[in-house]
């Protein structure tokens, strides 16, 4: 078969992936951010996976927590809002040698981009997409989000808001996500397992990360911190059937705080890529020929 | 206006004495789901296999299934530049076909009508019509085993018996269109058409249409037939182009549908979106990823891709956008013709965001501004928008073949290492981003962004960066018009009046030019294909003639000009330039453009 999704790769030996050489510009967020973790989780990964640093795409859409590729030493992309992931839709499915993942909070994934997080999913698409839900717009200073419960006081809100939060785990088991993890930015260690089985995972993998605002909703997530009377209950997968969707929806509909860990993960799914490669072939095996012009010149042959 | 008629030459190989005519002008007029534009599909192809020259022109309705549709073929051995403005043959399916074109077809003209639908005004004395059993006929042809489907192929024998077409190269169209589907559907349709050949029709009215020499300029290169959108696919395939992505929207879809088929043979791939945002997002995916892409819409799909159109200017990005347009704003017309997105095309989204726009003004043009979008996208690394219309989009035309072992560009995306540190956006010089997968050894890797940014790509919000950057994307559209060849005028070089176009109303100004300088006037045509950026030695042409007339299918605003003219009088400040406009959904007649000239002309008297 002849695809233009695999150039030849370039002929240098990939430096190692350390803490130096992942290090880009200094993050710009608030101290105490919970974004934070999520960075230091992916640069372990990255340290652990060793991936050739050129290969790597850290994209991201508009917010606080899609400034992350600036942040992280690999090539990026700062895209519009809520559109990051059918821009990182093309970069996945016109290289096969590339690693995408994307990173986007509440406002990207649930609200402006709500329609593209759902046909990604569906499409299957060889992306990882780590949400880091703060349940409230901090880069424009405390609006309500559609994480943000009921009651939330914000500017846009003033009274608290009016409208039912959605379920992130529900919504994002509803996409038809082939693989989909809940983590806590408290929890660096279950973290950084969860962007690395996600990464590992040949499809669309997503993972809704709870990160605190540390100026505009510094609270919201004490439910799931022991040391403020939380707790942080992982699944136990000896007993929880990742590839049974409907006991993938009894935990994500369990009461606050719930449960962390893989909740949804199926690997018999063929990803968009493979599948629009089958078709290259199939399509393929019905001409003699994979010369462009050849193809062209017969084209204009039928028109004549 | 030329029309079927006695001409000079004589006729060779016709069984019965005809007449050479110079072109003929076609309509079929029926509903959506008579099959009339297969008929008309047929005609053109078979004027472009016989090296004639060959245009279109169709109406398709906005409703799934039925509703008035029509199709007009003009073919002849000059040089076909419009659809025509009246008809010498009109073929009536329908009552409501005939009462809705009769007055369109020429003095003299033929009327060839249903005589089991229609009943025709028999006190018209102007045109002379002539009645076959389209409907009945088709059905005893096929033993009634397919109801009346068919009557396509049935006027297409009775059009081949009037004009006393090439049958066997007819046949070789029909087996090339119905072979594919069985040899029964062929045999059938077959069938239907030598019972219709051999219908005996009115003898006085049968003309030989026998064409006299093809053009002397066709060259050594053959004809190929196509439509617009078919051309501009082609175009795209040829410039190096495989990846895309769209989402389906009128009168676009054929685009997204043939690169949607074609694509994956050439090792790419088109992707169908779950909308128009996501579609340009996509194609601008593919883009960074190193592979110069394309998405195809048409009005409001363009509205919907403004965001990421500005991206795509800030962070430099190469894009191709086909801008198929349609009557707007909203919804408006979606199956007619409007030359109304010019003003976007040049400045759509929010902020400075110059960019590339090209304007087909022939289907065979299409080929090349496709082709061409695909080269300055890469090398200006910037979208080009290619403005479409639904005329040019529908229409089918006959032309040279291009020249592939010329033009042929075959992609490939380099990964050269990157040495040192990297300016994308360099302040003196065109550059491009670095796409992924390419090692950088300075040890920096880039992030491309629509924050402004520095000379590497560096979120930077100071002033003298902004007004640096904002002068940069500027002048490296500047440095393309330098490079445009000089605008070339038709007939007169000076003198009364310069007939300004752009896109696919071309055909219909040059005519009129030619109409208006036979009548003595100093009249000359100039088509405008580069909207964004200009040429250059535009001001210097307009102050050659008295007026500067520019055509165009829009309206002509809140302060009296057109899209293209408003552009042209802020551009140059020539105040002899002035508007003719319409919006009725339809390509100008030629007749409408002479009668704009002269409303302007008794206006500038008084």
């Amino acid at each position: 078969m002849f695809t233009l999704t695999r150039p030849a790769p370039a002929a240098v030996p990939a430096a190692p992936l350390t803490k130096t050489t992942l290090k880009a510009d200094n993050p710009t967020w608030c101290p105490g951010c919970g974004d934070f973790a999520v960075l230091a989780a992916f640069q372990r990964v990255l340290e652990k996976l060793q991936i050739p640093q050129h290969n790597l795409v850290t994209l991201a859409g508009i917010g606080c927590s899609s400034r992350l590729p600036y942040f992280v030493n690999t090539h990026g992309g700062h895209f519009i809002h809520g559109r990051a992931l059918p821009f990182a839709s093309g970069v996945s499915l016109g290289r096969d040698d590339l690693h995408v993942v994307v990173f986007g909070g509440d406002g990207d994934g649930f609200s402006i981009g709500g329609n593209h997080l759902d046909h990604t999913a569906r499409k299957n698409i060889k992306i990882t997409y780590v949400i880091m839900d703060n349940s409230v717009y901090g880069l424009t200073k405390k609006q309500t989000s559609p994480t943000s419960p009921v009651g939330f006081k914000s500017k846009t809100d003033p009274t608290g808001a009016l409208d039912p939060a959605l379920n992130p785990m529900r919504r994002l088991l509803g996409t038809g996500a082939t693989f989909v993890a809940r983590a806590y930015a408290g929890q660096l260690p279950h973290l950084t397992d969860m962007i690395e089985r996600a990464m590992k995972h040949d499809g669309f993998s997503v993972v809704e990360v709870h990160t605190h605002c540390a100026n505009f909703y510094d609270e919201a997530f004490d439910c799931f911190n022991s040391r403020k009377g939380g707790k942080f209950d992982t699944i136990d997968e000896t007993k929880h059937d990742v590839t049974d969707l409907n006991a993938a929806f009894r935990l994500a509909s369990m009461e606050t705080p719930g449960v962390f860990g893989v909740f949804y993960d199926v690997k018999d799914q063929p990803s968009k890529n493979a599948r629009e490669a089958g078709l290259m072939e199939r399509v393929q095996a019905n001409f003699k020929t994979t010369d462009g012009r050849a193809l062209l010149q017969s084209a204009f042959n039928r028109m004549k | 206006m030329p029309t079927a008629g006695p001409a000079s030459s004589t006729t060779t190989s016709n069984q019965h004495s005809g007449q050479t005519v110079r072109d003929v002008v076609i309509r079929l007029a029926g509903n959506s789901q008579d099959g009339i534009q297969a008929i008309g599909g047929f005609l053109a192809r078979l004027a472009g296999r016989s090296d004639q020259d060959v245009m279109t022109f169709m109406t398709i309705p906005a409703t799934i299934a039925g509703g008035p549709s029509i199709f007009q073929v003009r073919m002849g051995s000059g040089e076909i530049l419009s659809p025509g403005d009246r008809s010498d043959l009109l073929v009536a399916f329908h009552q409501h076909s005939y009462e809705a074109h009769r007055a369109q077809l020429r003095d003299g003209g033929v009327l060839l009508y249903d005589s089991d639908t229609v009943k025709p005004d028999a006190a018209d004395t102007r045109i002379r019509a002539v009645g076959a059993p389209i409907t009945s006929g088709t059905v005893a042809a096929t033993g009634g085993s397919a109801k009346d489907k068919g009557k396509n192929i049935y006027v297409l024998g009775l059009i081949a018996r009037l004009f006393d077409l090439n049958v066997e190269k007819l046949k070789g169209l029909m087996k090339e269109r119905f072979g594919k589907k069985s040899e029964d559907i062929f045999n059938q349709n077959v069938r239907i058409f030598n019972a219709a050949y051999a219908h005996p029709l009115d003898n006085d009215v049968r003309s030989a249409f026998e064409f006299g020499p093809a053009r002397v300029s066709t060259g050594a290169r053959p004809m190929v037939t196509m439509d617009g959108n078919q051309a501009i696919v082609m175009g795209l395939v040829a410039g190096g182009v495989r990846f895309g992505a769209a989402y389906p929207i009128t009168p676009a879809s054929s685009i997204m549908e043939d690169l949607r088929a074609a694509l994956p043979k050439y090792g790419g791939m088109y992707v169908q979106c779950e909308d128009e945002i996501a579609a340009i997002a996509t194609a601008l995916g593919f883009s960074y990823a190193g592979h110069v892409a394309v998405t195809n819409t048409s009005g409001p799909g363009m509205s919907l891709k403004m965001e990421a159109l500005g991206w795509g200017i800030m962070a430099e990005m190469p894009l191709i956008i086909v801008n198929v347009q349609r009557g707007g704003p909203s919804t408006g017309l979606p199956t007619m013709v409007e030359q109304s997105d010019l003003i976007q095309a040049i400045g759509g989204t929010h902020g400075d965001a110059p960019r590339i726009v090209l304007a087909p003004y022939s289907v065979g043009d299409c080929f090349y501004a496709a082709y061409e979008a695909a080269q300055l996208a890469r090398e200006y690394s910037v979208p080009v928008i290619v403005l479409s219309d639904q005329a040019i989009s529908t229409r089918i035309e006959a032309f040279q073949e291009p020249d592939l072992a010329k033009l042929y560009v075959e992609p490939a995306i380099q990964l050269k290492p990157v040495e040192g540190e990297y300016k994308a956006y360099a302040f003196d010089k065109a550059t491009h981003h670095v796409p992924p997968g390419t090692p950088m050894l300075g040890g920096k890797y880039p992030t491309v962004t629509g924050l402004e940014h520095d000379e590497t790509g560096h979120p930077n919000a100071s002033a003298p960066n902004h007004q640096k950057m904002t002068i940069r994307r500027r002048e490296k559209i500047k440095a393309l018009a330098a490079k445009l060849p000089a605008p070339e005028v038709f007939g007169d070089q000076e003198g009364d009046v310069l007939l300004v176009g752009w896109g696919s109303t071309y055909g219909q100004i040059r005519e009129a030019a030619k109409m208006l300088r036979s009548q003595g006037r100093k009249v000359g045509h100039l088509q405008i294909r580069n909207i964004s950026p200009l040429p250059k030695g535009l001001a210097e042409i307009f102050a050659k003639y008295r007026h500067v007339d520019v055509v165009e299918i829009n309206d002509e605003g809140l302060y009296g000009y057109g899209q293209l003219a408003s552009l042209l009088r802020s551009a140059l400040a020539i105040p002899t330039i002035r508007s003719i406009c319409k919006t009725d959904g339809l390509t100008f007649k030629v007749q409408e453009i002479l009668a704009g000239v002269s409303r302007l002309d008794a206006s500038a008297k008084r």
